[in-house]
């Protein structure tokens, strides 16, 4: 298909969303990304039957964690899609890459920056 | 085991703003099991709190440690020699654990990480029931196995009162009568000729209104 989408992802490809903890979310704004976004098989259609049940919670612990802190819940984001779905891979990418240019960038990464 | 809940973050931002260098420490026993204050939720604790201060500039150096329990000298011990490096210590332990800690290191400020709620069971994951208030004299061998001090909302002997309806109790339709439970079990082990015998008063002195308990092993101690 050769689609395009914007090319400051970084895809760390898991088995299942399942795989997904809040703790691997956390270490990622930590070290200073602007946003991580979980992207699931469709709801119902888990090889696993509930892993990309969980990774959405966890991304909702994670989204509270942020706005707890200040760093703002809307950096972490949960989308399900099927894998023949290519066209709406690529227009989740640029939906979230829009939600980051607007929020800014990750305030972690500017205090360290700062203190180096 | 012993049930805790997780305390809210900014609770906890809050009882350590002040310090540079904090230790979380977590418990592999009890609240690693019902998820409150294992080494997972040391790591996210830690990471929220790291990302906290950097984000209102602040400097601070927040490590996570997790014992294998709090509630042992050994294990304690394990500390002794970075103790001191610490401003204060998060301690996501029990209650039990948390006290162990303040009793031995006496100088260094320690904060609780969770709320410690009761003696209960894993029904489900992500559901935690209470089955038992330690009170220091146990009855179950006489009602069925279910216990009506940590299960009936008046901690009635001989139950249930006029309150229960269809098998619940009237504090609020959702928690199960004790007393049902009790008879309903007593039936099935064919035993229902014991719920006609009164209980006795019950030695509520080895319950908390004795004040705090001890037990004393002269046989296992050294
Ligand atoms: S309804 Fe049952 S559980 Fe509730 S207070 Fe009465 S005897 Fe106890």
């Amino acid at each position: 298909m050769r689609l395009k989408y914007p090319t400051d992802i970084r895809i760390v490809r898991v088995p299942c969303t399942g795989k997904v903890d809040v703790l691997h979310m956390l270490r990622a704004f930590e070290k200073g990304a602007d946003g991580v976004y979980v992207v699931g098989c469709l709801e119902g259609d888990c090889h696993y039957n509930s892993g990309n049940l969980r990774a959405r919670k966890r991304v909702e612990q994670v989204q509270k964690i942020l706005d707890t802190i200040g760093i703002g819940g809307e950096r972490a984001q949960m989308y399900n899609l099927s894998s023949g779905e290519g066209p709406l891979f690529a227009k989740y990418a640029t939906e979230m890459h829009e939600r980051i240019l607007e929020m800014g960038p990750n305030p972690i990464k500017a205090r360290r920056q700062q203190a180096a | 085991m012993i049930v805790a809940d997780r305390k809210p973050i900014e609770e906890i931002i809050e009882e350590v703003k002040g310090y540079k260098h904090i230790l979380v420490l977590g418990c592999n026993e009890c609240v690693t099991v019902c998820e409150a204050g294992g080494k997972k939720e040391v790591g996210v604790l830690a990471s929220a709190l790291r990302m906290h201060a950097m984000n209102e500039g602040r400097e601070v150096q927040i490590d996570e440690h997790t014992l294998e329990r709090q509630c042992d000298h050994e294990y304690l011990e394990e500390i002794r020699d970075r103790i001191d490096q610490y401003d204060a210590v998060v301690s996501l332990a029990c209650g039990v654990g948390v006290q162990f800690m303040a009793e031995k290191y006496h100088s260094t400020p320690i904060y609780p990480g969770v709320n410690t709620t009761f003696l209960g069971a894993t029904e489900e994951r992500g559901l935690w029931t209470e089955r038992c208030q330690a009170c220091g004299s146990c009855i179950l061998a006489r009602t069925g196995g279910i216990c009506p001090i940590a299960r009936c909302a008046k901690r009635l002997l001989n139950g249930p009162c006029g309150g229960s309806s269809s098998g619940r109790c009237e504090i609020n339709k959702d928690v199960d009568c004790a007393w049902h439970l009790i008879i309903e079990r007593l039936k099935a082990l064919g035993k229902l000729e014991d719920y006609e015998e009164l209980s006795p008063l019950k030695d509520w002195s080895k319950d908390r209104a004795g004040g705090p308990r001890k037990v004393v092993r002269e046989d296992v101690q050294l």
